[in-house]
């Protein structure tokens, strides 16, 4: 049991870095096209255009 | 999804056509008028199309290297308008700096993302361009001296898809802005939730005195440290609408919830200071993160209402006709609404608003002013008055000279057009915000006779009980109720073409007892097709169309476009072909003569009797050869042709179909018996539509009407719920409470079946917040229910509320 002594307080710092992380994303764009990137998979496309 | 088609080319893909085009146009997939005379070679055959618009795009499509388009696409294309757009080189004087973004209608799937990307890679001049699908902009960067805005545009409307600048300012850049905050707020409050419940769970299962007090400082401490970004970040939305409800002097639903998550987190840090007593982070976590959840899909659904209402008004730049030489000269030029100047002379077409605040100069006609002054009749106007701008001209073009510079009113009615949109809530919603207000007051008078009454009784529950009983009073499902489900159903509708402005629409659309047809023009499909063959004697019908068809081959006459597109052969060929300008044409077939035409120009060659035959049906062209007469032809407005099975529908669903109609009455009764429509008027004037609408209405009938043309705006306004076609005069759209905004009626049941589940969703889901509501009450007063279970039901009837809702985006 002692072991929750360290790992709730692990577990507080790791929901803070998830928020820190999820802000980054947020931040750099992640999120603002959440359909795009699925569709431009299928169509991988390497020819020049013309 | 064809993962190897970049390896197919595109001449072997026959079979590899996606989606199968079982008879509908290759490129948009609407149905074919008989015969379609447009096509395209696309994948190594002949494909048909449904209009010259889609045929040109599929051709630069297939030009530009595209081909591969049709081979990976999953659904069809949008219906390509093939109207030239001269206002587009009013974009290119805000396009100087090489970079911007452009808002993109009609993406359907990923061969559309492939396929714009493409497409605009390979202009001249430009450097790169990016796609997002989510919000429908195109960012592109480009060399301003090689490469224009118009061009960009151009192209895309070339291959299909609308487009035009993007505007930060206009296109609620704010609503987006709260939809990422909300977002934010929404993830921290749900990490938070998840954590604070795995805290929770080992105090709610320990038996008591199983769990030392360490132990349960330890997870309270851990809870209210996670508890803390929720009650400060994400609860903020709640605070800060508690403040402004005060301030106003008029409690709204945030007012309880601002307390409750304010006096719940009070009393747990108190207990959990003191080391007795209960905690309820885990309840107040649940409560933020469910009700942020809701509050996140609802604006989502606006969101993407004003997106489409938006494209629909601002499609193109507001274009005026600024006539420079006037009065030496009459040409015009287009320029911006909003660069003109006081002074300026331009001309105002019919069915125009005018562009600014203008003196008429030229020219006598009616005004609609109902959009800048309320007003519903027109107002005659004549040479020396004051046109405002903004106001529409119905019925003959003037010239104006400009008073006022145009900024203020072109835009005024911009603003006014967006604003009326999202403006006001139907009688349900507002009956529930009423309710709402009402019981938020009761609710808090409540808890304090609740919380002065433990204070006598038991001091020690006195806390608890005033907690629990506003969580669980809160009427978040009865506020809640309607808004999400009309949010979802908005939704839902506009996925499937039908764009409701108005707020009232869907809850008188459910009561509509008879939908009427204003126009014939909304059941055809607005161009002439053969209606029915006629033949003399023993000949073939068919084998007349082709004869037909062959004389007319070289024609660009409506009717002759409508016989061509009937005929069915190419192989038969006519040879000199000599046309008499209103009669008809004249030529020779496998080496006989023929004449096509009026019933006297063919009476020439074929005999002087005409033959006995039904009344014509529309326009009669009659076919003869030497000494002979073969068949007529009766050419009309073609129906649309998924009318009759939307007659057919409403017919089975009980409502009363009518067609009312300005065409002759003959023709409205032919249309009529085609579609079986069982009522229906012609030769009708917009005043008598209007005063047989009031008659039904008179007699109890709600009317749901459906128009497209100018003169249909009153009437419009005058039925109880109204639609426009998306393809119709702008001035109607502004007037009906519905736009559809695809060519086809059959979104018109998606809207009545969509009026008829929403409404019965949104009686359950107040039904059921009421009944909630009024149960839990008395359990919490009476201290029956702990603030974790009030917060528990709480959050699960709102719940239960949102996701009964979310069933009609289905």
């Amino acid at each position: 049991m002692e072991a929750l002594y360290l790992l709730i307080p692990l577990s507080l710092v790791l929901v803070a870095l998830a928020i820190w992380v999820f802000f980054g994303a947020a931040d750099s764009g992640q999120f603002d096209d959440l359909e795009g990137p699925a569709l431009r998979l299928l169509r991988d496309d390497d020819r020049p255009a013309g | 999804m064809n993962d190897g088609s970049h390896e197919t080319a595109p001449e072997d893909g026959v079979s590899a056509m996606n989606p199968p085009s079982a008879g509908g146009c290759f490129h948009c997939g609407l149905p074919l008028p008989a015969h379609s005379p447009w096509s395209a070679f696309v994948g190594g055959a002949e494909r048909a199309m449904c209009c010259p618009g889609c045929a040109a795009a599929a051709q630069t499509i297939v030009d530009a290297g595209c081909g591969d388009y049709y081979d990976s696409r999953s659904g069809y294309g949008a219906t390509v308008d093939g109207s030239d757009a001269p206002g587009l080189v009013l974009f290119d004087r805000a396009g100087n700096s090489g970079e911007g973004s452009f808002t993109v209608e009609g993406i359907r799937c990923a061969a559309c993302v492939w396929l714009i990307e493409r497409r605009v890679n390979a202009l001249p001049g430009v450097l790169e361009s990016l796609l997002n699908v989510g919000s429908e902009r195109l960012q592109v960067r480009w060399d301003p001296a090689a490469c224009k805005v118009s061009d960009i545009l151009r192209a895309l409307r070339a291959i299909g898809y609308t487009a035009y600048p993007y505007d930060r300012e206009r296109h609620g850049e704010q609503l987006e802005r709260a939809r990422r905050k909300l977002f934010r707020q929404l993830f921290v409050a749900g990490l938070s939730m998840m954590q604070v419940m795995m805290y929770a769970v080992p105090v709610y299962l320990a038996d008591d005195g199983t769990m030392d007090a360490d132990m349960t400082a330890l997870m309270g401490w851990a809870s209210f440290l996670l508890t803390l970004p929720a009650v400060l970040y994400s609860a903020l939305p709640f605070f800060g609408g508690a403040w402004r409800d005060l301030r106003r002097g008029l409690p709204g639903m945030d007012v309880p919830v601002a307390l409750g998550i304010g006096a719940a987190f009070t009393g747990s840090t108190a207990a959990l200071v003191h080391g007795q007593g209960e905690v309820w982070f885990d309840s107040i976590t649940m409560f933020i993160f469910l009700l942020l959840g809701s509050r996140y899909l609802e604006l989502t659904a606006r969101r993407r209402a004003a997106r489409a209402l938006e494209a629909l008004q601002e499609g193109m730049p507001a274009s005026s006709q600024r006539m420079p030489a006037y009065p030496l000269a009459r040409g015009t030029e287009v320029v911006a609404a909003d660069s003109l100047q006081p002074g300026d002379v331009v001309l105002v077409a019919a069915g125009q608003a005018a562009p600014a605040d203008g003196i008429i100069l030229e020219g006598e006609s009616d005004a609609d002013l109902s959009l800048l002054t309320g007003e519903s009749k027109t107002r005659r106007m004549a040479v020396g008055d004051l046109l405002p701008g903004g106001a529409v001209n119905v019925t003959q073009a003037v010239v104006l000279r400009v008073q006022a510079a145009a900024r203020d009113s072109a835009l005024a009615l911009l603003v006014r057009l967006v604003d009326k949109a999202g403006q006001g809530k139907p009688a349900l919603a507002l009956w529930a915000d009423r309710v709402a207000a009402w019981s938020v007051a009761a609710l808090l008078v409540l808890t304090a006779v609740v919380f002065l009454a433990w204070q006598l009784v038991d001091p020690s529950r006195a806390w608890p009980a005033a907690i629990a009983v506003l969580v669980v009073t809160c009427p978040c499902a009865l506020s809640l109720a309607t808004p999400t489900a009309l949010a979802a159903a908005t939704d839902r509708l506009l996925r499937r073409g039908v764009l409701a402005v108005k707020p009232h629409a869907l809850e008188t659309l459910e009561r509509a007892t008879h939908v009427v047809f204003d126009k014939t023009g909304t059941l055809t499909l607005g161009r002439p097709v053969v209606r029915a063959t006629h033949t003399v004697g023993a000949v073939d019908a068919q084998a007349a169309l082709d004869i037909a068809g062959a004389l007319e081959a070289g024609s660009a006459h409506p009717l002759a476009q409508a016989i061509r597109a009937a005929a069915s052969s190419a192989a038969v060929h006519a040879r000199d072909v000599a046309g008499m300008v209103g009669q008809g044409v004249e030529g020779e077939v496998d080496g006989l003569r023929y004449r096509l035409g009026s019933a006297a120009f063919v009476a020439a060659l074929a005999g002087r009797r005409t033959p006995a035959m039904p009344e014509a049906e529309g326009s009669a062209v009659w076919l003869g050869r030497q000494g002979a007469w073969l068949a007529r032809f009766d050419i009309a407005d073609g129906l649309r042709p998924e009318a009759a099975e939307v007659v057919r529908r409403f017919e089975a669903a009980g409502k009363t179909v009518v067609l009312l109609s300005g065409d002759a009455s003959r023709a409205a009764q032919q249309v009529a018996g085609r579609l079986g429509i069982r009522l229906a008027a012609g030769d009708q004037l917009p005043d008598q539509k209007l005063d047989f609408v009031r008659e039904l209405q008179a007699q109890g009938a709600t009317v749901a009407m459906v128009g497209d043309g100018i003169n249909d705006a009153a009437v419009l306004r005058g039925a109880d719920v109204s639609f426009a076609m998306g393809g119709g005069a702008a001035l109607a759209q502004l007037h009906a409470d519905c736009v559809l905004l695809g060519d086809s009626l059959l979104p018109l049941l998606d809207a009545f079946d969509t009026a008829r589940r929403t409404l019965r969703i949104i009686r359950q889901n107040l039904a059921w917040a009421s009944a909630y509501n009024l149960a839990a009450i008395p359990l919490a007063a009476t201290g029956l229910l702990n603030p974790w279970l009030s917060g528990v039901g709480m959050a699960a009837s709102s719940a239960v509320v949102v996701l009964n809702a979310l069933r009609l985006r289905k």
